[in-house]
């Protein structure tokens, strides 16, 4: 059988291309924007303190379980949920492939030579699989941080507009945006399908998938200001809490 | 008239080995690479092997590497291409190269061949079909595929790792144009699991940016294909689900 | 000499919609087949149609049905067609387009679920089944994704055929190379079904790809089959004129199907001063009426830009003549007038991507600059209506390289559909004769002579380059057998044709055998000049102007050679250009035509 052309023909290894422009920005991007987040993330969840000011509640705390056998910060008990939804996600699994494994690095760049590779088929990454586990969990986080967004807006009882309530707002706003654009909640809407006219059922699930369709096609772009508006949202809180800032109240 | 021109750099070798040459090839109002490949076969030197046909991206014959891209020459302008440097062509370094910008792709041919062909229900009594156009949208996108083979050039599954058991981003294509066909009844999934290799690719979508057809390889045909693996090999919920509709069953 | 030797039933040259389809036919009926095509599967020119595919399926419009389309095909055609084709063709061919949703095509669909079908120049009712505007991909694809799983089928790609062998009247083989080594092929054969399409690459400014360079004509020609009909060269109305890059290049008469309309300089809407006497009567006279039509109402006649191609094509011409063409030579094609962004994106896909990524026009906002551009050819191979038999036993031809269905002129979407319905048929053809011939011995000391011919250049030491002889051939062709003629011209070019065959025979080949262009180009240029050549001398004969062959010297039809074909044929080394009479039309059908069906 006719074959694909051995390695040796063209130069190779990690980062040769004839490519002239800025390939390499892409994944130093993601390498910066992720691993910032990863460690504040980490700091914060650790911390234990800070999380909730007013009505607002750090997202990272929510739900927020309080036991008296948990030793640890509460974070820790909720957050490999959304840790596993993100990690497991179609496209942040793009993005920390090709920036931090360099598998590729970058498309037409040349990788590391030689190095073992079986894409998604073994251990640890074969348990990609599960995403849509993941993605059961999340839409669950959506309804409780809509709630921490609706609580985000009464003060002692009293209805009032903080800019504390808008980041509560944006953030499940956008979380929700990409939550509800996963892949998975796609096919199970309706990608399954084969057919979309034989009868009514299917018909309402076509209307949903293409409305899914168009959501998904800005994944990416919901992921990243889903992880800024989250990030952002846990630090305005604790700054409020640590009496660094002031929240300020509109009405 | 002073003539403008520019300097392109071309592979010229075969399978064992080559060197780059530098023509000087003279600008004109909306050339494109593939043009300046004629001209240099024209002129300088008739041996200069490329492949085309349509000249207009519709036959998927020039795909090569410009500039280190994997894109068809015939649609590439010169204008886009910044002249100060010499611009590289080379074949698509995947395949073994056969003569310059000539390579063997028939490792491609032989995967398509392993794919179960349509295989329709029922027609109705006048012996046709009927579907709605929504349901021919999604695989006409996949049928648009010129088979230019640069996603597969691409595609480092096959590119870097060599991987010769892995289908490849467009076979998967084809195979979800099957798969998700409205009429089809054959069942790949567990080919596409275990013949196809699906789970090689890691959705780093390269396929995706060089498409000259702009088909969402990765969203619209890999991930959805993985997602039916999911229900099919690695979901309880699901199985169980299709059991009780099995109606419903999305591997039919 | 060394050569490898491959024995089928059948051979079929090509592997465009006509190949496939005759392979596909052969293997079914039992008979082996060897494929063979110059380049990649799935690159033949079939790939780049892009309309549709006639078929009176009448899916939109009920009055539809195939005694309509055969009267729009000879009316089309100006009555030179051969009405057992036509009939044949217009019958079949919904049979050929559902059978290809039965291999997996998926074609746009109405309201109902069925194939869509849109308006194209002369055809009266919507009928091109498309999908989008790539429907020769989908026909294409289609087809090869049902051959490769033909059991008996073997395909050789990029393997050019340069020669056949006879034993006595008789073919028995052919002979090529392969080119990605160089290595001789022979093919031992019962029969061989042509199906390698047109000649474009003859003249300079083509919708073509390197293919069309007339071998399949050539090599039949050679082996003393008729060639009919070689006048007849269409020029597609509207191919782009700029930039120079894509000069030629086609924008598909989808365009107008879906609305377009034509302009020159001046703004004005010129189709309607140019409906000719025989179609009086059944265009629409007015916009105001052509507007009507394309919002839906039934009762309005079609826009004139709807005209066969033909006649649009001489329309353009005149109007850039008298000095009222768009500034780079071309007139404007504007779809963004009459459709909105959305419908424009939706049905006319790669026309949008190719404009935009080639010439930097938004077709969805501004109107396209386009002139005529030969696009193929009526003429070619006679065959007989029922099998696609050449007039040499064991060879059979289907598709553009066969002549007689369309006549003077083809309307746009009869090609693919002629390409289903006689590629199944000359497949049928072919292995029902190799059932009932035995094997003939071919003498391989023929083989000898073949492959010294092939070599030839390589042994040439100060020989012509074969690409500045082939660009003088098509500026050549252009100038003097272009879509205008006139007897000096033609004197012209056939003086012309002269010079040019001994420069042929000196063209040199540098390098080696492996993928070498050159070289194939120095074999193209013996088949090109000979289609050539056919062209000019049957042009030369037909004193009347008719279709797609316009003699200035004599502008009209005349009823005198409306009663014969023209039929190409080697005596020796000369080539004669004899008349045929039609074949006499049953009354029936003819009555069809003259008082149409509704
Ligand atoms: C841009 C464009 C748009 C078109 N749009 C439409 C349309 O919308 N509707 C329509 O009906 N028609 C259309 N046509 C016309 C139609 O596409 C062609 O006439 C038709 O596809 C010809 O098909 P074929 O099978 O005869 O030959 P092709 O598809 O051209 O195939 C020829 C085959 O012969 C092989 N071959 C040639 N010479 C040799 C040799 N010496 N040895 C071995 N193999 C050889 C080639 O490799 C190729 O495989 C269009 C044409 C063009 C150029
Ligand atoms: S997304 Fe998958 S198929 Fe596409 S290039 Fe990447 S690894 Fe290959
Ligand atoms: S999917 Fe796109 S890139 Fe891949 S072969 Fe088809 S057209 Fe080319
Ligand atoms: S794919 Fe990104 S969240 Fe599911
Ligand atoms: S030549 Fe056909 S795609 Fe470039």
């Amino acid at each position: 059988m006719a074959r694909l052309a051995p390695n040796t023909m063209f130069k190779s290894g990690l980062g040769t291309t004839q490519r002239k422009d800025n390939w390499w920005l892409q994944p130093v991007l993601v390498v910066f924007g992720l691993g910032s987040f990863g460690i504040y993330s980490t700091w914060a969840a650790l911390q234990g303190n800070h999380y909730a000011f007013g009505p607002y509640l750090s997202p990272f705390y929510s739900p927020l379980f309080i036991f008296d056998w948990w030793h640890w910060s509460p974070a820790l008990l909720i957050l490999w949920a959304p840790l596993g939804f993100r990690a497991t996600c179609y496209y942040y699994r793009k993005a920390y492939y090709r920036a931090f494994f360099a598998d590729p690095p970058a498309c037409a760049v040349g990788e590391l030579a030689e190095h073992r590779y079986s894409g998604e088929t073994k251990f640890p990454f074969i348990l990609q699989n599960i995403h849509r586990f993941f993605f059961y969990l999340a839409a669950i986080f959506i309804f409780i941080l809509s709630y921490d967004a609706y609580e985000a807006f009464w003060f002692d009882g009293h209805f009032g507009i903080g800019v504390g309530s808008l980041v509560l707002t944006a953030n499940a706003l956008f979380l929700g945006l990409y939550t509800f654009s996963c892949h998975s909640f796609r096919h199970l809407i309706g990608g399954k399908r084969d057919c979309f006219s034989n009868c009514s059922l299917a018909k309402a699930q076509y209307k949903t998938w293409s409305i899914v369709s168009i959501l998904n096609q800005r994944h990416m772009l919901w992921a990243w200001i889903s992880l800024c508006t989250v990030g952002f949202a846990d630090v305005y809180i604790r700054l409020c809490a640590m009496g660094i800032i002031h929240d300020i109240r509109i009405i | 008239m002073s003539e403008k021109t520019a300097k392109i750099k071309v592979f010229r070798g075969d399978e064992k080995g080559g060197e780059y040459k530098e023509y000087d090839v003279p600008l004109f109002e909306g050339m494109v690479v593939l043009d300046a490949i004629h001209h240099i076969q024209a002129t300088a030197d008739n041996t200069l092997a490329v492949r085309w046909n349509c000249k207009a991206g519709k036959c998927g014959s020039c795909g090569g590497e410009i500039n280190g891209k994997p894109r068809l020459m015939c649609m590439t302008r010169m204008d886009t291409l910044p002249l100060d440097k010499p611009i590289t062509v080379e074949p698509m370094k995947t395949f073994p190269v056969i003569k310059d910008l000539v390579c063997d792709v028939s490792w491609n041919f032989e995967i398509n061949k392993k794919i179960p062909p349509f295989k329709p229900k029922a027609p109705l009594a006048d012996g046709t079909w009927r579907f709605s156009q929504e349901d021919a949208d999604r695989v006409q996108e996949f049928r648009k595929c010129i088979e230019c083979f640069l996603c597969q050039n691409v595609c480092h599954v096959l590119r870097n790792h060599k991987k010769e058991e892995f289908a490849g981003p467009r076979f998967l294509v084809r195979l979800a144009s099957l798969e998700m066909h409205p009429l089809d009844v054959e069942d790949r999934l567990s080919l596409i699991k275990e013949a196809f290799h699906i789970g090689l690719c890691n959705i780093t979508k390269c396929c995706t940016e060089v498409c000259p057809e702009h088909i969402t390889i990765t969203d619209n045909a890999i991930i959805p294909l993985k997602e039916r693996v999911v229900s099919r090999f690695y979901d309880p919920i699901a199985k169980f689900w299709q059991k009780l509709f099995a109606k419903n069953d999305v591997t039919k | 000499m060394n050569y490898q030797t491959f024995e089928h039933d059948v051979i079929v040259i090509g592997a465009g919609g006509a190949g496939l389809r005759a392979a596909i036919e052969a293997a079914t009926q039992g008979a082996t087949v060897g494929l063979v095509c110059k380049s990649l599967l799935g690159k033949a020119h079939t790939v780049m149609a892009e309309g549709g595919v006639a078929a009176a399926l009448g899916n939109v419009d009920l009055r539809d049905n195939w005694q309509v389309h055969f009267r729009d095909t000879m009316r089309g055609g100006k009555m030179l067609n051969n009405w057992r084709m036509a009939q044949i063709h217009a019958q079949e061919s919904p049979a050929r387009v559902n059978e290809l949703e039965a291999w997996g095509a998926v074609f746009d669909r109405t309201k109902e679920g069925k194939i869509l079908q849109r308006n194209f120049g002369g055809h009266q009712f919507p009928r091109l089944a498309h999908v989008g505007d790539r429907t020769g991909l989908e026909i294409i694809r289609t087809l090869q994704d049902h051959a490769v799983h033909q059991k008996n089928i073997e395909v050789f790609m990029e393997c050019t055929i340069t020669h056949f062998l006879k034993e006595g009247n008789k073919i028995c083989g052919a002979f090529g190379y392969r080119r990605v080594t160089g290595e001789f092929l022979f093919f031992k054969t019962k029969a061989i079904i042509l199906a390698t399409g047109g000649i474009g690459k003859s003249f300079r400014i083509n919708s073509n790809s390197w293919e069309y360079t007339g071998d399949g004509q050539a090599l039949a020609y050679k082996a003393g089959a008729d060639l009919m009909d070689m006048e007849f060269v269409q020029f597609h109305p509207t191919g782009m004129v700029w930039p120079l890059s894509v000069k030629g290049t086609l924008v598909t008469e989808g365009v107008r199907g879906e609305g377009g309309i034509l302009k020159n300089s001046k703004g004005e809407r010129f189709m309607f001063r140019y409906v000719p006497p025989m179609f009086k009567g059944e265009f629409a006279e007015t916009e105001e009426e052509a507007k009507r039509w394309l919002a839906g109402d039934k009762s309005a006649r079609r826009p004139p830009e709807l005209l066969t191609r033909d006649v649009v094509a001489k329309a353009i011409n005149a109007e850039v003549k008298a000095g009222r063409g768009s500034p780079h030579g071309g007139v404007f094609l504007d779809i963004a007038s009459q459709r909105d962004v959305e419908t424009i994106r939706k049905k006319l896909p790669s026309m949008y991507h190719q404009f935009k990524e080639l010439a930097n026009v938004d077709i969805t906002k501004e109107p396209m600059e386009i002139g005529p551009t030969c696009h193929y050819i009526m003429g070619g191979i006679r065959v007989d209506a029922e099998t696609g038999a050449a007039t040499v036993p064991g060879l059979f031809a289907a598709g553009e390289v066969a002549a007689g269905l369309h006549g003077a002129n083809r309307l746009g979407g009869n090609s693919l559909s002629d390409l289903l319905v006689f590629g199944r048929r000359a497949g049928l053809g072919a292995a029902q004769y190799a059932k009932e011939n035995s094997s003939i011995k071919a003498d391989t000391k023929q083989l000898d002579t073949c492959a010294t011919e092939l070599l030839k250049p390589f042994n040439q030491k100060n020989g012509e380059n074969p690409y500045e002889v082939m660009d003088q051939l098509q500026k050549m062709m252009d100038a003097h057998v272009g879509i205008v003629r006139e007897e000096k011209e033609l004197q012209k070019a056939i003086d012309s044709l002269a010079q040019l065959k001994s420069k042929v025979k000196n063209v040199k080949a540098a390098g080696d055998r492996t993928y070498n262009p050159g070289w194939q180009t120095c074999l193209d240029l013996e088949n090109m000049l000979i289609v050539s050549e056919a062209i000019t001398r049957a042009a030369m004969e037909r004193k009347e102007s008719r279709g797609g062959h316009t003699r200035i010297d004599y502008p009209e039809s005349s009823a005198e050679y409306a009663k014969f074909n023209f039929v190409l044929r080697k005596k020796g080394e000369e080539m004669r250009v004899e008349k045929e009479p039609l074949p006499k039309m049953p009354a029936a059908l003819e009555i069809l035509i003259k008082e149409g069906t509704t």
